[in-house]
């Protein structure tokens, strides 16, 4: 007896479907995306490149670009540890715990994301500056904020703050009460609980939050320019010194420096992407 | 969620502090603790979030309401604003169709590469907008391979108005495709293919059938979309030349009148872009608050 | 452990789940808390736990007032519906969590939480499933996990929140097997709640059967199935059918004829008959209840009619021998061999 295999299907693009409007929807959608996106990309790219390593190489770490590199991630990794911590306590608040005012203060997690970037510089400037209504009494005690590195990073505090809220906020919602339930019968005090059983479960969410922070701080510019004192070498985020290289009209260097922000970008992307799918795995689904 | 039978019934296990008998839940935290997390959270988001706000609109009143309204009937500071109105005309609208266009084919098909498609859509998102403008000046800018044939149809992008609505499109490209890709997921092709099987063609399966489905996801993807593109500031700096009463958008024509010191006027203008987020998360909070089935990850940003 | 619950009230916003609810539970019982949805089993079983505060009344374990007592210090094995294990910690790590949070004077040294944690997974019959995070296994396995955690404090009783609800039935059978083998191996006193009532019937040493907020009779299986102390309870468990009669002259009567059937110290007046459908007997000549086919459909072996009473649209349903005539409109009389009389109906 000879077995019967079934006829294999030919390898097709898409799964045949009644729906119409494949064809014009993934055309149009494809083509906006190219040239919107990708062909200007690829242009950063090519410039880069035409560069030739060598000089890519000269221009990408140039000692005021490396300095800017350094200034734009030093800042933006305190201020998103500094998300964090806070952060978790605000979406745990907002969660956990009812209060008056509880629902303004959760709409209000959303300012830096509505709020253009430009109008929270010059409002964070002038209220850290050194007549301003907090930047007055801090600079009482000796702490300066405006034009100072704790300026860039209070800007970076701002902008990133949603990331992580809105990250973590969903998963506590999600966390069902049985599990501190069962931790409690087990004899776990609170602190074990929240030690041992909750926070291990938030763990990818406050690293997906983390790091959707820490990319936005990297890349920001609007908020910083108006509270930092802009000082090369000392001050002076990446962004900044893309654009002052534009204004001398030096595009070279510009397309070095935007390349490599372009990439560390890429970078944090899969990062996120990988430790999304590394909590699928491991968690079921988070 | 834990809802045990109908034992419970008004009884939402989340707000342990809800439950209405006064004795205190043994998951939760002593009373000390719950209030010092509260008192920290809130001290924490009015010094953070709410103040600099309250210092927009009291800054921009601080000359007095002559001051601030002169600076939107000044010729430049109007200017401004009709730029930045004409800019977000025309990029929602193209970001709207090209999101709907997305999600349709995301969403309603399987196909090789969707969701390498569906990261690329993500792109602008995580780009710093410095570099989402300093693109276009490469691309047609005086050093570009473009720009001799730019010259020779008289086109003008970088330094003018085409540049400056192309760099917000590019920033503002995500909003409303990430909006309608997971709520059309999650919706499915049940509502489609049925009135395709009632005899509806492509399109008006389109107008009557999804699109009310999608009406509040759209909606919300508008609203943010909208608010970023009218405030965006890196990206159209470096494209738009700056040259005032030209091609100064209102967060550009801000930088210009806080660098001459002119603060009562800057704040002026700052605090209309201020109401348009307070109306944007006010619009926000009612859209989740009354549509959350109707919106997918209403959270994520 | 004996549990002594004594008079308990709970108030969610003035609606009472549990109101003055008073039971003994002997030590070493496997006793079930049977009822249907809203009836307050769950309730009074997290009391017990401590997880819930009662608003009135006391709860004593032993001779001890443990209403005062927080949950850890309590120190009860709790097994949840949907068992909650702990997904970041594989099946060892979740056994032993119990033992590895208590307080440095009384935790046991590492290594004898692993060994005492491996006699449990054995004693469970998940031996080798050690390593595996709950995700990887199925929801019997599961079950049996959320047990062993349990049992791995050394619990004074072991408190079940449906424990099979969620798992398909040929699962549940050889479960409720196990856990009656488990309990004669280990002698807790054991509190199930659940809404099957075959279950609580095959398992349970005592019943306690609730409904809205209050217990309705305890007592042993064959009580409970037998002697029924009101209709809720008889209709609950079991199959039933029922009718409204007469008591006059210690007899029976359905509209205004006599049945057959003596009551000798009932009251007179109205009462409501209740009767098995299994539990009767055809008959051919002298008084008996009679009725008029109207629906009939094959149950396994027999055959379920529903009949119409003495033509005033009163319905009850009996069984009937497979191959029984019967046709619709047939006339059929019988008496019940076993029924209740509940008077005031």
């Amino acid at each position: 007896m000879v077995p019967i295999s079934p006829a294999r299907p030919a390898w097709r693009f898409v799964k045949p479907s009644v729906i119409p409007g494949f064809g014009i929807t993934l055309g149009l959608a494809v083509t906006y995306l190219t040239l919107i996106v990708l062909i200007p990309l690829a242009a950063l790219a090519i410039r880069s490149m035409a560069l030739g390593p060598a000089e890519f190489w000269r221009l990408a770490t140039d000692a005021r670009t490396v300095d800017a590199l350094w200034t734009s991630f030093g800042s933006s990794l305190i201020a998103a540890l500094v998300n964090v911590v806070f952060g978790v306590i605000v979406a745990w608040v907002l969660v956990r715990y009812s209060f008056r005012g509880r629902r303004l203060l959760d709409a209000i997690v959303d300012l830096p994301f509505a709020l253009p970037t430009a109008v929270a510089g010059i409002a964070l400037s002038t209220l850290y500056g050194p007549k301003g209504w907090l930047g007055e009494p801090l600079g009482l005690i000796g702490i300066k904020v405006a034009y100072a590195p704790a300026g860039i990073v209070v800007a970076l505090i701002f902008i990133g703050l949603p990331f992580v809220v809105r990250t973590v906020q969903p998963v506590l919602e999600e966390l069902e009460q049985e599990l501190e339930e069962a931790a409690a019968t087990l004899g776990a005090n609170r602190l074990q609980t929240i030690t041992r059983v909750l926070l291990p479960r938030l763990a990818p969410a406050i690293l997906t939050g983390f790091a959707l922070a820490f990319a936005r701080a990297v890349g920001e510019y609007g908020s910083v320019i108006f509270i930092a004192s802009n000082i090369p070498y000392k001050s002076e985020i990446a962004p900044l010194l893309i654009v002052i290289r534009l204004q001398e009209f030096n595009e070279p260097a510009a397309a070095a420096i935007g390349m490599v922000m372009l990439v560390i970008s890429f970078v944090m992307l899969l990062i996120i992407n990988l430790i999304q799918a590394w909590a699928r795995k491991r968690y079921g689904d988070v | 969620m834990a809802m045990y039978e109908a034992d419970v019934a008004v009884y939402d296990s989340r707000r342990p502090d809800e439950a209405p008998d006064a004795h205190s839940r043994p998951t939760s935290e002593p009373a000390w603790v719950k209030w010092t997390l509260i008192g920290i959270a809130v001290v924490f988001l009015a010094a953070l979030l709410v103040l600099p706000l309250v210092t927009v609109l009291v800054q921009a009143f601080s000359k007095g309401i002559g001051v601030f309204w002169g600076a939107f009937t000044e010729p430049a500071g109007a200017a401004a604003i009709r730029l930045t109105l004409l800019v977000a005309a025309i990029a929602v609208p193209l970001n709207l169709v090209f999101g709907v266009c997305a999600a349709w084919a995301i969403a309603k098909y399987q196909f090789w590469g969707k969701s390498f498609l569906t990261t690329l859509i993500d792109i602008p998102f995580s780009v710093s907008p410095v570099v989402s403008g300093m693109v276009y000046v490469l691309l047609f800018g005086a050093n570009s391979v473009l720009y001799p044939w730019l010259q020779a149809w008289h086109l003008q992008i970088v330094f003018a108005v085409p540049g400056i609505v192309l760099a917000t499109i590019f920033v503002t490209f995500p909003f409303v495709a990430r909006e309608l890709i997971p709520l059309m997921q999650d919706q499915g092709s049940q509502d489609e293919e049925a009135a395709l099987s009632l005899g509806a063609t492509g399109w008006q399966t389109f107008w009557r059938v999804t699109l009310p489905n999608i009406k509040w996801g759209l909606l919300y993807g508008v609203l943010l979309c909208n608010a970023r593109a009218m405030g965006e500031f890196g990206a159209v700096s470096v494209i738009s030349g700056h040259i005032r009463g030209k091609t100064n958008t209102m967060p550009l024509h801000i930088e210009l009148l806080f660098d001459s010191y002119n603060f009562a006027g800057a704040f002026a203008m700052a605090s209309l872009l201020a109401m348009l987020a307070l109306v944007t998360l006010i619009l926000k909070t009612i859209l989740e608050f009354r549509y959350g089935d109707e919106l997918a990850g209403t959270r994520r940003h | 452990m004996n549990i002594r619950i004594d008079h308990v009230l709970k108030e969610f916003s003035r609606y009472p789940a549990l109101d003055d609810v008073s039971l003994d539970i002997k030590s070493g019982e496997l006793i079930a808390l049977l009822g249907p949805s809203g009836s307050g089993k769950t309730t009074l079983l997290r009391l017990i736990a401590g997880l819930e505060r009662p608003t009135a009344g006391r709860i004593f374990f032993g001779d001890e007032d443990a209403s005062g007592k927080s949950v850890q210090e309590r120190n009860v094995g709790f097994v949840f519906q949907a068992y909650a294990l702990f997904r970041n910690m594989t099946v060892l790590e979740n056994v032993s969590f119990g033992l590895k949070v208590r307080p440095r004077a009384t935790r046991p040294a590492g290594s004898e939480i692993r060994k005492r944690a491996m006699e449990l997974l054995e004693l469970v019959q998940l031996g080798g499933f050690e390593k595996r995070y709950p995700q990887q296994l199925s929801g019997g396995q599961r079950q049996r996990v959320a047990l062993a955690r349990a049992l791995a404090i050394e619990p004074r009783m072991l408190l079940l929140d449906e424990p099979f609800g969620a798992l398909d039935a040929q699962v549940r059978k050889e479960l409720r097997k196990w856990l009656r083998e488990l309990h004669e191996k280990t002698g807790h006193t054991t509190v199930f709640v659940t809404h099957d009532q075959e279950e609580a019937l095959e398992l349970a040493d005592r019943l306690v059967v609730m409904s809205r907020g209050k217990i309705e009779q305890v007592g042993s299986p064959d009580t409970i199935y037998d002697a029924p102390l009101n209709p809720f309870v008889f209709g609950f468990i079991g199959e039933s059918s029922s009718l409204p009669v007469e008591v006059e002259a210690n007899e029976l009567w359905v509209g205004g004829r006599a049945i057959g059937l003596g009551a000798a110290d009932a009251p007179k007046g109205h009462a409501q008959l209740y009767f098995r459908p299994h539990d009767v007997e055809l008959v051919t000549e002298g008084t008996a209840l009679a009725g008029v086919v109207v629906a009939s459909r094959r149950v396994g072996g027999t055959r379920r009619v529903e009949l119409e009473i003495g033509g005033n649209a009163e319905r009850v349903e009996i069984d009937l021998p497979f191959d029984h005539p019967a046709g619709e409109k047939s006339r059929i009389a019988f008496k019940p061999k076993r029924w209740r009389l509940y008077s005031g109906a």
